[in-house]
């Protein structure tokens, strides 16, 4: 009787916690793997997104990155280069008094102190706590100061009528625009479209992470080897920084 | 001194409604270039993303300086006491606010959202010199507007040389504020100087005083009233000092950065290898802007001319569209300096000067906002008595026999 008690016990308790695994684990597997931040929660200052580019790995001629980027955010460009969107170029660098050839990318670089964003006379340039620049495209009166102060050259007005846009970036005539650190792809736990490309490439120049984390790989690195910022003079504390330079 | 009677133009003449006719075609003409241009998008003009300010911004920040430097001639009457300026204060007023309105006009149809104006008067960012202009525009209007109707008022007169004052100090504020949006500007060689406020205050009493004396001349000659040499020799003089300052200030600026070793490279671009904006600098700025002006206010014979007076602030007119031209555009052709000691290309024209073209919408623009100026200050004199009936010398002249 007592046998006949604890089989049907059993047999019930391992059905109880074949169902309870079956209910829990799709949560504690989503827990595990998509910590992504919600969209209702706003981003904190404990994470500055950065970026580390090693210009010795950067191919020449390669534009992997250039391309990804406009891919993702749908710039396609009208054929006048000197009024078409780029949020990110390839710059070729040659050393006057040696000839050392250097090539990298160059895109907003995400300044702590960003000047775009002490002279929007609106607040439409505005840096997320988490260190991404951006522009509100809805609050931009296309006045180009921002690319007036902008040392690095990395804002681009939007000149034409824009067609075909991507969902995840909108652009809007006569606003300004610029690099997003795809922040689209970034708040969903993603990395910047750049850097995916470059990786990809098995080039491994760019590598995307947590400046405020001392475990991320950027700040291990950093630590390591260093990094230096373009116009460091401006002491603008970029989020971007550049090694063999 | 006599007393000074003020007295409206009639405006009913066929030369005055011609006059206004035209004007308004000419912004007509502006509201359809900016149409044009926002229908389009900015890529119909000659700006790019390496030249983002262009024509209608320079034509907006002379405007501007202009209007400021304006005011001066009521300021040396409210402030500084000067009896023979006094009769002239109405007009100075009047064309303040007339040249500020055609800048801000300007500035505004060349945004890139113009629509978003309603955006611009709302939401400030107090960190931004732009955002403290919005607010030292509409404040000088306020104050200037008010500073007409303690002019114009009998019962409020007493309160004229205070309102006055408030005006000076305001006016010089609003210059520093318009220098300060090149001053704060850390990215650019050319810029990035605390010298450009008191300079663009410099320039702005040059330009204003230019384009007063030819409004003055020409609605006293059209008007049939008497102009006399008392006030015009003293405006003549001040004219002169006022573009020697200028001289100063500019020379004061370039041997500065010639001896900054980070600054030769855009020196040497502005001074010598600038092609277009070395020439605009010579030519235009110095030589017309400056030296001819100088020559010909001082020198002998031509003292009383007024044709050659005229001459003259036209002269300092187009001379101070060349430095302004000179300051925006010149400033943003030159490549920023990224990576000293490289050589640097791309294909966003990285270390390539920048290549600029006005085009004629952007032109007319800015034109039409001249004209806005013009416009208001033909329709004011017929609204109000802002012009003494004359200004002969036995009127106006303090120290005429009496």
């Amino acid at each position: 009787m007592s046998d006949q008690i604890n089989d049907s016990r059993r047999s019930f308790l391992s059905k109880a916690a074949i169902a309870g695994s079956i209910t829990i684990a799709p949560g504690v597997f989503l827990h595990q793997t998509a910590h992504a931040k919600p969209d209702d929660q706003a981003v904190s200052n404990d994470t500055r997104w950065g970026m580390l580019i090693d210009t010795d790995k950067c191919a020449k001629g390669c534009t992997g990155c250039v391309d990804a980027c406009n891919n993702e955010h749908g710039l396609t460009g009208f054929g006048r280069p000197e009024t078409d969107t780029q949020y990110i170029r390839k710059v070729s660098l040659v050393e006057k008094q040696t000839g050392h050839e250097i090539s990298l990318p160059l895109m907003c670089q995400h300044c702590e102190n960003p000047p775009c964003v002490d002279v929007c006379p609106t607040g439409a340039s505005f840096k997320r706590e988490d260190g991404i620049v951006l522009v509100d495209k809805h609050i931009c009166i296309g006045c180009r100061y921002c690319m007036m102060a902008c040392p690095y050259k990395a804002r681009s007005f939007v000149h034409e009528n824009i067609e075909d846009q991507t969902l995840s970036a909108p652009r809007g005539k006569g606003t300004v625009e610029s690099c997003t650190m795809c922040t689209h792809r970034v708040d969903k736990d993603g990395i910047p479209a750049c850097v995916e490309a470059c990786t990809e490439d098995d080039h491994n120049a760019m590598l995307f992470g947590d400046l405020n984390d001392p475990d991320s790989e950027i700040s291990k690195e950093l630590k390591k080897h260093g990094g230096k910022q373009i116009r460091a003079d401006l002491q603008l504390n970029t989020g971007v920084r550049y090694q063999g330079l | 001194m006599k007393k000074i009677e003020y007295t409206k133009i009639k405006g009913h003449s066929i030369p005055y409604y011609g006059l206004l006719a035209g004007l308004g075609f000419t912004i007509l003409l502006g509201l359809l270039s900016t149409w044009y241009m926002e229908h389009n998008g900015h890529h119909v003009t000659g700006m790019t993303n390496q030249i983002v300010w262009g024509m209608p911004h320079v034509f907006a920040i002379f405007l501007i300086i202009a209007a400021s430097g304006a005011l001066n001639v009521a300021s040396i009457a409210s402030v500084f006491g000067k009896k023979i300026y006094d009769p002239l204060s109405r007009l100075s007023a009047l064309l303040a606010l007339a040249l500020l309105a055609g800048g801000l006009v300007v500035l505004l149809l060349d945004l890139g959202r113009p629509d978003r104006l309603i955006v611009a008067i709302t939401k400030y960012n107090f960190k931004s010199i732009f955002a403290w202009n919005i607010i030292l525009y509409t404040g000088f209007f306020g104050i200037v507007g008010a500073y007409i109707w303690m002019m114009m008022d009998h019962n409020m007169y007493k309160f004229k040389k205070k309102v006055g004052l408030v005006a000076f100090v305001w006016r010089l504020v609003l210059t520093t504020g318009t220098g300060s949006i090149f001053g704060f500007l850390v990215a650019r060689s050319a810029y990035d100087a605390a010298l450009m406020a008191p300079m663009f205050i410099v320039m702005s009493f040059g330009f204003g005083l230019a384009i007063f004396l030819l409004v003055l001349m020409a609605s006293y000659n059209w008007t049939g009233r008497e102009l006399g040499d008392a006030v015009v020799a003293r405006l003549r003089n001040l004219l002169g000092v006022f573009v020697a300052a200028s001289l100063y200030f500019t020379i004061v600026y370039h041997v500065t950065n010639l001896y900054i070793t980070e600054h030769h490279g855009v020196e040497k671009f502005i001074l010598s290898d600038g092609g277009i904006y070395t020439n605009l600098f010579w030519v235009g700025q110095v030589l017309i802007g400056g030296l001819l002006p100088l020559a010909l206010i001082y020198a002998p014979g031509v003292r009383t001319c007024r044709k050659t007076l005229g001459a003259i602030s036209t002269m300092i007119i187009i001379g101070g569209m060349c430095q302004v031209y000179v300051i925006v555009i010149g400033g943003q052709a030159y490549p920023m300096e990224l990576f000293p000691g490289y050589e640097v290309s791309s294909s966003f024209f990285d270390g390539v000067v920048g290549q600029y073209s006005p085009t004629l919408p952007e032109v007319v623009l800015g034109v039409s906002g001249m004209a806005v100026s013009l416009l208001l200050v033909t329709f004011a004199m017929k609204a109000l008595a802002f012009l003494p009936s004359s200004l002969a010398d036995s009127v106006a002249d303090p120290h005429a026999a009496k």
